[in-house]
C-alpha cells in the first residue's frame, strides 16, 4: 500500500502537475457546475439503436477537469477497483495532453472506453470523490471524463499499446472472453506471458458483446478495445469450450502452465410459474443475445426475434432496463417494466432507470406474475399478476415485497421478457470435479490471490461473486495476474 | 472457421458433410452434437455428430434441409469452410447392454439415430429400426443403418416403400412379435410423441432425443427449454436424451413453431434469391 501511496505522491510533485494547480483558486474550481452529457432525444432514440449518450466535447471535458482539486488525498481511487491514477488522468485533460493522459487510464485498465459508458460510476469512484464526501457537492465527473479520453485516443488512429516486459515464453490460458478475462490477459500480456484466451461463443467480449445492448455499448467500441490486447500479443481462440472441446488437463499437455476461469454468470433463472414456456416468453439473456449478438432486429441477419407490441420485462435490475428498451427500439407500443418491490429498491443504476421512463417504457412497480396465458397457437397473450406491499426489511436490508391477498388481475400482453437474475456457468465445475465450489455454484477463492481450491487455477468476475459489474470482474482479472505472475515466478519450467 | 473436405448427396435435401475439427473428433462420443453458424449474418443451428475420425481430426454431420440455415449449409462445397463450429456438446448417450432396442428414426432425426444406433449395437444389444417417411424419395440412411442393425423395417405413409403406414405400426408389429427392454426414438415432436404413447401402453423404457430450437447451446438462453417431469430442463446442456415418458412433447410441438411464419417467409425469399437450390 505504502508504494502506492508514495507513487501517487510523486506524481503529484510533477511539475506540470504543480503548476496545474496554481493556476486556478480552489474557491473558483468548485463554483464549476458539473457538466451533463447531451443525449440523444427520447422520442428519437427509442426507434434505433445509436448512442444515448453523446459523449463530451473538448471544451466540456476541459472545463470539467478544472472541477477536480488534485487532492493530497485522492480517495476517488479508493472507490475504483482497478485503482486508475484519478486525478492524474484528470489533470492531463485540464491540460490538453489527451492521449498523454489516455496512457494513465491504460496503466491499469484495459477497457476505458468500456468503463466510462458502463461502469456504476455514483456507488464507485465518483462516490468517493471529495466533492461528494466533503463538500456535499456532485462530484466530479470521472466517468464521462474517461470515456471522452478512450473515446478521444479511438478516434485519433493512434491507438497507443501499453509496453511489454520482454517475453518469457511461459503459456497461460484464460477461460472466457468477458472482462475478467479481459482484464486478466492485458495484465499478463503486459509482463510477457504468452496469453491463449478460449471463448465459448463466436464473439470476444462476454457480456459486453452478448448482453449489453448497442445504445449503451456499442460494439465498435469494445472490439477496438479488444485490437489492442492483440496488438499486445494475446491470442483469441474463439467456438473453443474448455471442459467440452478440451479439457484443462488437455491443455496442460498442450503446455499451459497456469488458468484463470473468467467464465461468468451463463443460466438463465426462472419463476417456475404456470404457463411460463409459451412461445413469446424468453429469458433476458435469450432475448438481449438474439438482438444483440446474432442481430435479430437487422432483416439481413438469420437469427429471429418476435418483436411484440406489448412487452413485459420481469425485473428490476440492469439486465431489465436493458430488455425493456430494447423492446421499445424494436417497435413495441407497450413496454412494461413489472417489478415486485418499489421503484426505489430497484437494482438498476438511476441512469437507466431515468433513460427507460424518458424513452416511454411503462413502471408497474409493486407487482409479480403469478401465471402466463396463451392463444390457439400457444403463444403468450396474458398474464395474472398480483400486488404486492413493502413488508419488514429482510437480510439485504431492502423491504421484503409481501403479496395482497384478492388483488390479482390479468392483463394483455404478447411477449415477456424474464430478467429474474442468473446463476453461475456450470460448465467448468462440471467438468473439473475437483474444485470447490458453493452452494449457489460460485467457485470458492482465496479473496486475496483468487486461487482456487486447484493449484494453478484462478477465477474470478460473475463465476466467482455471481453476479457482480464490469470493473469487479475487471478487478478480478488483475489481482489473479499478479498471484499467478508470483506463482510461476517461484517455479521452474 | 471449420473446412469441408466430403460432400456427399444422400438425396436432394439430404446431404453428408465430413468437416475438419480436430479437437472436436477426440473428445466426441455417440449422442453429442455441435452447433453450427455459417456466414458473419448466419444463425447458429445444431447438428448431431453422426461420426467422427481422431486421426484425420474430422466429424461427420448428415444436414436435411428445411429452411433458410440448413439450405446454406447443404450448398457449402468441398474446400469451403464453415465459418464456426462449436462442440460437442449435451451428454453423451447412456450406452448399455440391455438386450433388444427398438429405435424409430423420422425427418431431421435419422441423423442423429445413427450415431445411437451404431454405439448400441457395439454394445452387443440387438438392435431393430424402423425408419419412417412420408414417401420412397424421403428414406434416407437405409443402408448405414442396415449395416448397424439386426433388422431395419421402412415405413412409408403411401406406401411407395417398405410398408405402409406410421412408424408406430412399424414399432407396435415389433412389440408385438418379441421382447423390446429399451425403446429410442428421434424425429419430429409429433412423431416422438405418438412413438411414446406407444410404448407407454407397454410399458417399455423410452429414450427420445429432443431437437428443440437452440441458440447458444452451452446453458446460456434458455431457449431449448422443455418440461421433463414438470421440471424446466435445458435440452443442449441436460439432454439431449431425456425420459421419454416424462417429456411434454405438446408443449415442445408448440415451442418449435414459435417463428413458423418469420422462418418460412425468410426461406421464400432465400429460394427466390437462389434460383439454384429449388
Ligand atoms: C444485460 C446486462 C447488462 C449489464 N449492465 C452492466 C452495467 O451497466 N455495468 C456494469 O458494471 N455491469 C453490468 N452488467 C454486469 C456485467 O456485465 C458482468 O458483471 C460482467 O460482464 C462479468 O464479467 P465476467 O468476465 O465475469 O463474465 P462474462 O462477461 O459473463 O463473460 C464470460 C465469458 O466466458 C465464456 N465462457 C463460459 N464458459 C466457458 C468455457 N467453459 N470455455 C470458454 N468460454 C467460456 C462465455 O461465453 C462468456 O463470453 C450487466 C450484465 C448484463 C447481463
Ligand atoms: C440436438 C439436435 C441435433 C440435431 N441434429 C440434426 C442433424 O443431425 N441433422 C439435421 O438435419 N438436423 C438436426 N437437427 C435439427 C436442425 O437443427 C434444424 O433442422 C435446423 O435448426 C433448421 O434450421 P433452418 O434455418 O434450416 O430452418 P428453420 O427455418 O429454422 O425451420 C424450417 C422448418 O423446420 C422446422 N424446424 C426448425 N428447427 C427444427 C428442429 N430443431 N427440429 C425439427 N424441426 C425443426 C421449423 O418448425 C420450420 O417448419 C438437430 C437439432 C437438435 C436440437
Ligand atoms: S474504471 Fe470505473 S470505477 Fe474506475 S475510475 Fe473508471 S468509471 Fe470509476
Ligand atoms: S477526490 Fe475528486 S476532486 Fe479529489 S482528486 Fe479525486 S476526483 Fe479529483
Ligand atoms: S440453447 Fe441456449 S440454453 Fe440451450
Amino acid at each position: 500500500m505504502d508504494e502506492v501511496s508514495e507513487y501517487l505522491k510523486n506524481e503529484r510533485e510533477q511539475e506540470w502537475r504543480v503548476t496545474l494547480r496554481g493556476n486556478m483558486k480552489n474557491k473558483e474550481r468548485i463554483q464549476i457546475e458539473r457538466v451533463s452529457m447531451t443525449e440523444q432525444d427520447p422520442e428519437k432514440r427509442n426507434k434505433d439503436f445509436t448512442e444515448v449518450n453523446c459523449g463530451l466535447s473538448e471544451e466540456e471535458a476541459r472545463r470539467e477537469a478544472q472541477r477536480c482539486l488534485d487532492c493530497v488525498n485522492p480517495t476517488c481511487i479508493t472507490g475504483c477497483p482497478v485503482g486508475i491514477n484519478i486525478p492524474k488522468f484528470i489533470k492531463r485533460i485540464e491540460a490538453g495532453e489527451f492521449l498523454e493522459s489516455a496512457r494513465v487510464l491504460k496503466e491499469t485498465n484495459t477497457l476505458p472506453a468500456v468503463c466510462g459508458r458502463v461502469c456504476p460510476q455514483e456507488v464507485q469512484c465518483e462516490q468517493a470523490c471529495f466533492y461528494t464526501l466533503k463538500l456535499n457537492k456532485s462530484p466530479v465527473a470521472i466517468g464521462h471524463l474517461e470515456r471522452y479520453i478512450a473515446d478521444y485516443e479511438q478516434n485519433s488512429g493512434k491507438m497507443s499499446v501499453p509496453d511489454i516486459l520482454e517475453k518469457n515464453g511461459v503459456k497461460v490460458a484464460c477461460i472466457g472472453s468477458g472482462p475478467a478475462g479481459l482484464a486478466f490477459a492485458g495484465d499478463m500480456a503486459k509482463k510477457g506471458y504468452d496469453v491463449t484466451v478460449f471463448e465459448a461463443l463466436h464473439e470476444i467480449g462476454g457480456v459486453l458483446k452478448y448482453g449489453i445492448p448497442e445504445f449503451r455499448l456499442p460494439n465498435r467500441v469494445v472490439d477496438m478495445e479488444i485490437d489492442v490486447l492483440k496488438k499486445m500479443g494475446v491470442k483469441f481462440v474463439k467456438n473453443f469450450i474448455v471442459g467440452a472441446t478440451a479439457s484443462i488437463e488437455d491443455l496442460k499437455k498442450e503446455g499451459f502452465k497456469a488458468f484463470m476461469v473468467g467464465s461468468g454468470a451463463g443460466l438463465p433463472n426462472f419463476m417456475h410459474i404456470p404457463g411460463e414456456n409459451y412461445i413469446g416468453i424468453y429469458s433476458s439473456n435469450e432475448y438481449l443475445t438474439r438482438v444483440n449478438l446474432m442481430n435479430a432486429a437487422d432483416p439481413e441477419y438469420d437469427t429471429p426475434v418476435i418483436s411484440g407490441k406489448k412487452v413485459a420485462v420481469i425485473g428490476g435490475g440492469n439486465t431489465a432496463m436493458d430488455a425493456v428498451r430494447t423492446s421499445k427500439r424494436l417497435g413495441a407500443e407497450r413496454s412494461i417494466i413489472i417489478y415486485r418491490r418499489s421503484i426505489e429498491e430497484m437494482p438498476a443504476r438511476n441512469e437507466e432507470i431515468e433513460h427507460a421512463q424518458e424513452e416511454g417504457v411503462e413502471f408497474m412497480n409493486l407487482h409479480n406474475p403469478l401465471e402466463y396465458y396463451a392463444d390457439e397457437n400457444g403463444r403468450v397473450c396474458k398474464m395474472k399478476v398480483q400486488k404486492m406491499k413493502l413488508g419488514e426489511p429482510d437480510a439485504s436490508g431492502r423491504r421484503r415485497p409481501l403479496p395482497i391477498e384478492g388483488s390479482e388481475f390479468t392483463m394483455e400482453i404478447d411477449t415477456v421478457v424474464v430478467s429474474v437474475g442468473v446463476s453461475p456457468n456450470p460448465l467448468i465445475p462440471q467438468s473439473m470435479k475437483e474444485l470447490d465450489v458453493s452452494k449457489w455454484g460460485t467457485i470458492i477463492v482465496n479473496s486475496d490471490t483468487m486461487h482456487s481450491s486447484v493449484e494453478g487455477v484462478y477465477a474470478g468476475g460473475d463465476i466467482v461473486r455471481g453476479g457482480a459489474t464490469v470493473i469487479l470482474a475487471m478487478g478480478d482479472g488483475r489481482k489473479a495476474a499478479e498471484s499467478m505472475d508470483q506463482y510461476l515466478k517461484t517455479r521452474e519450467f | 472457421m471449420n473446412k469441408i473436405i466430403e460432400k456427399e448427396y444422400f438425396s436432394e435435401a439430404v446431404v453428408r458433410l465430413v468437416v475438419e475439427a480436430p479437437h472436436i473428433a477426440r473428445r466426441r462420443k455417440a449422442g453429442h452434437f455441435v452447433i453450427v453458424k455459417t456466414g458473419e449474418k448466419g444463425e447458429r443451428i445444431p447438428l448431431t455428430i453422426v461420426a467422427a475420425d481422431m486421426e484425420k481430426g474430422t466429424i461427420t454431420l448428415i444436414i436435411q434441409r428445411v429452411g433458410v440455415t440448413s439450405a446454406k449449409i447443404c450448398e457449402l462445397e468441398v474446400g469451403d469452410v464453415i465459418t464456426d463450429v462449436v462442440g460437442p456438446l449435451g451428454k453423451p448417450t447412456h450406452i448399455e447392454k440391455v438386450g433388444t432396442v427398438l429405435t424409430s428414426g423420422g425427418g431431421v432425426g435419422v441423423a442423429p439415430l445413427l450415431p445411437i444406433v451404431e454405439a448400441f449395437k457395439q454394445a452387443g444389444n440387438r438392435v431393430i429400426t424402423v425408419l419412417a417417411a412420408r414417401k420412397k424419395e424421403l428414406i434416407i440412411l437405409e443402408e448405414q443403418m442396415r449395416e448397424h442393425s439386426d433388422e431395419v423395417i421402412i415405413m412409408t405413409d403411401d406406401g411407395s416403400y417398405g410398408k405402409q403406414g406410421l412408424v408406430t405400426n412399424g414399432m407396435e408389429e415389433v412389440i408385438q412379435r418379441e421382447q423390446v427392454d429399451l425403446a429410442v426414438t428421434v424425429g419430429p415432436a409429433v412423431m416422438m410423441k405418438f412413438a411414446t404413447m406407444l410404448t407407454g401402453k407397454y410399458n417399455i423404457p423410452t429414450v427420445a432425443s429432443l431437437n428443440t430450437l437452440m441458440v447458444d447451446g452451452t446453458g446460456m438462453c434458455g431457449a431449448c427449454r422443455v418440461s421433463v417431469g414438470g421440471k424446466t430442463k435445458f435440452v443442449c446442456v441436460d439432454g439431449p436424451e431425456f425420459n421419454a415418458h416424462e417429456v411434454d412433447f405438446d408443449e415442445m410441438l408448440l415451442r418449435l413453431d414459435s417463428y413458423k411464419t418469420s422462418e418460412a417467409e425468410a426461406y421464400e425469399n432465400y429460394l427466390s434469391n437462389h434460383p439454384k437450390s429449388k
